[in-house]
């Protein structure tokens, strides 16, 4: 599978560009005072080591003047590293006010949930966003305490059960965006990857009105056989499929999933013979996580295989 | 060995003391020096315990994808390395040198209540035992070393592990008040004729401030871990949010302990470093009462910090901005201390022995680590760092560049008065070189990691050029740095054996530890010499032959 690449020095929304440029100063600040104290500890080394025959040195014991000043100048730049900071705060993710949220993410032990307003759409481990819009995403949980992290779009936060948080992105380049669970949350906290699609304006209504309406079955035998299957074992009481009696929210939504890149939030690429060895053994390739094995044969998995990745 | 004393000798080790003899003599010492050696034993045991763990995460992540631990029990191991590292294996080595040398450099012959001191140690022991134990109950803790809720309510981590790991940390938790109580009364109360609070060494003074922190942060957390505990097994609702409850109770609980956590692991790490400093640059601390009032400011500010731990879980602006403030504002007395040091060592006729040298590393590491610690102050550059591998780097420049670095320090510094033998100085400069070089690049390029989006807690990553690589390197030299650790215990064996008696004051310091025999006797000093300034013994060296001689019969001493 390419990687896009990422970088939190790689900016590619307003929001992530100031929190670089801040950075930027931070290193520059840090390096030269870094310099300073290597620079002195080395100098006084070399040039105050013993060597036979060294007087007793002279007992300095401080000079009252100098302390001063080594307190003041640290304290003056921090000053300025703070006025810097509040500013880009602002920059970044101002308070929120009454602006509605454009999309609710909520985080899933291990799977990420996105949930769209009017017209209600609901999508799993991938998020679309429309490029150049400001969004306002509400981060929050379903279970533990997770973190939303996308490097290259800016802020990370944390989505805390019962204590909402809001993030403000404005994507200002169309591609492909990578990120992942910042905040440990358990067994398989490490594959839980978040994908983010920014596209053009039209492409994400057009993607958005797709993903409002429930998908269309697939109508070859396979995916008759692999529908019926789904239907009559326990996927529903996790998963949902919009236009069936599927409703279950633990695991992801799985309508429209064969327009998915990854399954397994990015444990694996989405292709049929991909999402058959998942069915039949998802311990294997994500340990821990809360899909069981269902008992498929080979055939039965085949067939959901191709029911799934037929909806439409 | 017959008692040497009995024939009018010293003491050159340990074993020639009758009163140290047997293994009950040690399980029922009530003697501050036994206790302060088991301490530093069993901490660098669990150290090594540490490491191991270390080494094995660094096992999995040497490439993307490996297969080497299940998930499940990488969490184990990387919960169980950093718990074991701050609360088995830093405070107990923190306090053993804390006991072992506050009465010595006093002038005291115990700590004021030396049963208490013997209860904090058999506390520290049995509840570092009973976290080991949960791997044979039946799993051990995998929520990480500050546990946050709700992940650790009974509905997702399921296994006894969360118990075993509140319960160990309560009973240490008792010891470490108990233990820091006795350390205050101690400094407060049996301080030889003539050491005022304006002489005390600064180790001292540090553990003193250290202490007060001990005291004061520690109940926060025992309360919260009763809290944890009465939610997984009587059915309350402290941290679980739907029923009521807050997930981010347990963060505040958690850092108003855990921030000054992380000054209790570093000032005493400090005080060392303002003894050995000025002993092997042949000069006097350079700003004492500077180095100790910055040390009461840290202990004040660090109590209104903790909220930087928490800068992403969306709090409110005016909430950021008073913590931004203050974590900025304790950079200062921190940052300060590093120029105290340096000017210390101006002008200065520096011996670079080992422990000097572990005092140098630390100086840059720590600042490394200081700098590292101020960028996540900026709270924007927060939001993109904090739970990266950008932090792992951070704790471990501070924690182990600097704490670890300057109690190496330490071990070098009073390992001859602790056992009347030198440590051997060439294995103790291939120690500290494999440390430098070890430490450096296993952690170096975390910054680098972090910055690329490389989540902490991670028992694998997507193969993502460079991703790989820098794990790869990292582990590569995560080897030299656990060789260096081990080679510290070789050393010790090896020069317990063979090492050179250390006489009283080898190294010439001017503290009251080094005016008594190596190792100490039982009851530390026969007189203990005057105290007229901070550095007694170089008065005594310094004064007229007239006054010395008559400071030698008044102060006593066994020569």
């Amino acid at each position: 599978m390419q990687m896009p690449h990422t970088s939190v020095l790689d900016p590619h929304s307003p929001q992530a560009q100031s929190i670089a440029r801040l950075f930027y100063i931070d290193l520059s600040i840090a390096a030269v005072i870094f310099l300073l104290v290597t620079g002195l500890v080395a100098f006084a080394a070399w040039r105050f080591r013993a060597r036979p025959g060294d007087p007793e040195p002279y007992q300095e014991s401080g000079v009252r003047w100098l302390e001063a000043l080594w307190t003041a100048i640290p304290s003056l730049i921090l000053l300025v590293l703070l006025v810097l900071t509040a500013k880009t705060m602002l920059e970044v993710n101002p308070p929120v006010g009454k602006r509605k949220p454009d999309v609710t993410v909520v985080a899933h032990q291990w799977w990420w949930e996105y949930r769209y307003g009017d017209p209600a759409a609901v999508a799993a481990n991938e998020l679309h966003m429309p490029l150049g819009e400001n969004w306002l995403l509400l981060i929050s949980s379903a279970d533990v305490i997770h973190d939303f992290w996308v490097p290259d779009l800016g802020a990370k936060m944390d989505a805390i059960p019962g204590h909402p948080g809001y993030l403000w992105i404005q994507p200002r380049q169309a591609g492909t965006f990578l990120g992942t669970c910042a905040e440990y949350c358990g067994t398989d906290h490490a594959t839980m990857g978040i994908r983010v699609v920014v596209e053009s304006p039209a492409d994400f209504a057009a993607w958005r009105q797709h993903q409002a309406r429930a998908p269309v079955p697939p109508s070859d035998a396979a995916g008759i056989r692999g529908g019926r299957l789904f239907a009559a074992r326990t996927c529903r009481n996790c998963h949902s499929i919009a236009g069936t009696d599927a409703h279950g929210r633990v695991g992801p939504d799985l309508g429209h999933l064969g327009e998915r890149a990854t399954l397994a939030a990015g444990v694996l690429t989405n292709t049929p013979d991909q999402l058959r060895r998942w069915l039949l053994d998802p311990q294997h390739f994500k340990p821990g996580c809360h899909m069981p094995d269902a008992g498929l044969t080979d055939a039965e998995a085949r067939d959901l295989a191709s029911y799934l990745e037929g909806l439409r | 060995m017959s008692d040497p004393r009995a024939t009018g000798g010293v003491a050159t080790s340990l074993a020639q003391i009758p009163e140290y003899r047997g293994l009950l003599s040690w399980l029922s010492s009530i003697d501050h020096k036994q206790i302060g050696i088991l301490y530093i034993a069993s901490a660098v045991l669990f150290l090594l315990v540490g490491v191991a763990e270390a080494v094995l995460m660094r096992i999995q992540l040497m490439w993307p994808g490996n297969h080497f631990m299940s998930p499940g029990t990488y969490n184990q191991i990387f919960t169980m390395h950093g718990t074991t590292m701050v609360f088995l294996m830093a405070m107990p080595l923190l306090f053993g040198f804390s006991v072992y040398l506050v009465p010595l450099m006093i002038g005291a012959r115990d700590m004021a209540f030396p049963r208490l001191n013997a209860a904090g140690y058999w506390l520290y022991l049995f509840g570092a035992l009973m976290l080991y134990f949960s791997f044979m109950a039946g799993g051990a803790p995998a929520a990480g070393w500050f546990s946050y809720a709700p992940l650790t309510e009974g509905g997702y981590s399921f296994g006894p592990g969360i118990d075993y790991w509140a319960l160990s940390l309560l009973v240490m938790g008792a010891g470490s008040v108990a233990t820091a109580i006795n350390l205050v009364v101690t400094v407060l109360t049996l301080r030889t004729p003539g050491m005022s609070l304006r002489r005390l060494p600064l180790f001292v003074w540090m553990t003193f401030v250290n202490s007060f922190l001990v005291i004061l942060a520690l109940p926060a957390l025992n309360a919260a871990l009763v809290m944890i505990l009465a939610d997984r097994q009587l059915n309350t609702h402290f941290f679980a949010p739907e029923h009521g409850g807050s997930a981010l109770l347990w963060q505040n609980y958690f850092w108003v302990f855990g921030h000054p956590e992380v000054y209790i692991l570093v000032l005493p790490a400090f005080g060392v470093i303002s003894e050995v400093i000025p002993v092997f640059s042949r000069k006097v601390i350079y700003g004492y009462g500077f180095l100790a009032s910055s040390t009461v400011a840290i202990a004040f500010l660090s109590f209104g910090v903790w909220v930087h731990h928490m800068f992403a879980t969306g709090l409110s602006f005016a909430a950021l901005y008073v913590f931004a403030a203050s974590s900025m504002l304790i950079a200062v007395p921190t940052g300060i201390k590093i120029f105290n040091w340096i000017a210390t060592m101006w002008g200065g006729s520096i011996r670079f022995t080992t422990a000097m040298m572990f005092a140098t590393a630390f100086l840059i590491q720590f600042t490394a680590g200081g700098l590292s610690g101020v960028t996540f102050a900026a709270i924007p550059i927060d939001w993109q760092l904090t739970d990266s591998y950008f932090v792992v780097a951070h704790i471990h420049y501070v924690l182990l560049g600097g704490t670890l670095f300057g109690m190496f320090a330490g071990i070098y510094y009073w390992f001859p008065k602790i056992t009347g033998r030198l440590l051997s100085e060439r294995l103790g400069r291939l120690q500290f070189w494999l440390l430098v070089i070890g430490f450096n690049g296993t952690f170096a390029g975390m910054h680098v990691l972090g910055v690329l989006g490389m989540p902490r807690r991670a028992y694998t990553y997507p193969d993502r050029p460079p991703l790989g690589l820098l794990h790869l390197i990292s582990s590569s030299f995560a080897i030299l740095l656990a060789l260096g650790l081990v080679l510290l215990v070789v050393n010790v064996i090896v020069s317990l054996r063979r090492g050179a008696v250390a006489g009283d004051d080898p190294w010439g310091g001017w503290t009251l530890e080094w005016a008594t025999t190596s190792p100490p006797p039982p009851d530390n000093f026969e007189r203990v010499p005057p105290v007229r300034s901070r550095r007694p013994l170089w008065d005594l060296a310094h004064a007229p032959p007239a006054v010395r001689d008559a400071g030698r019969a008044e102060g006593g001493g066994h020569d």
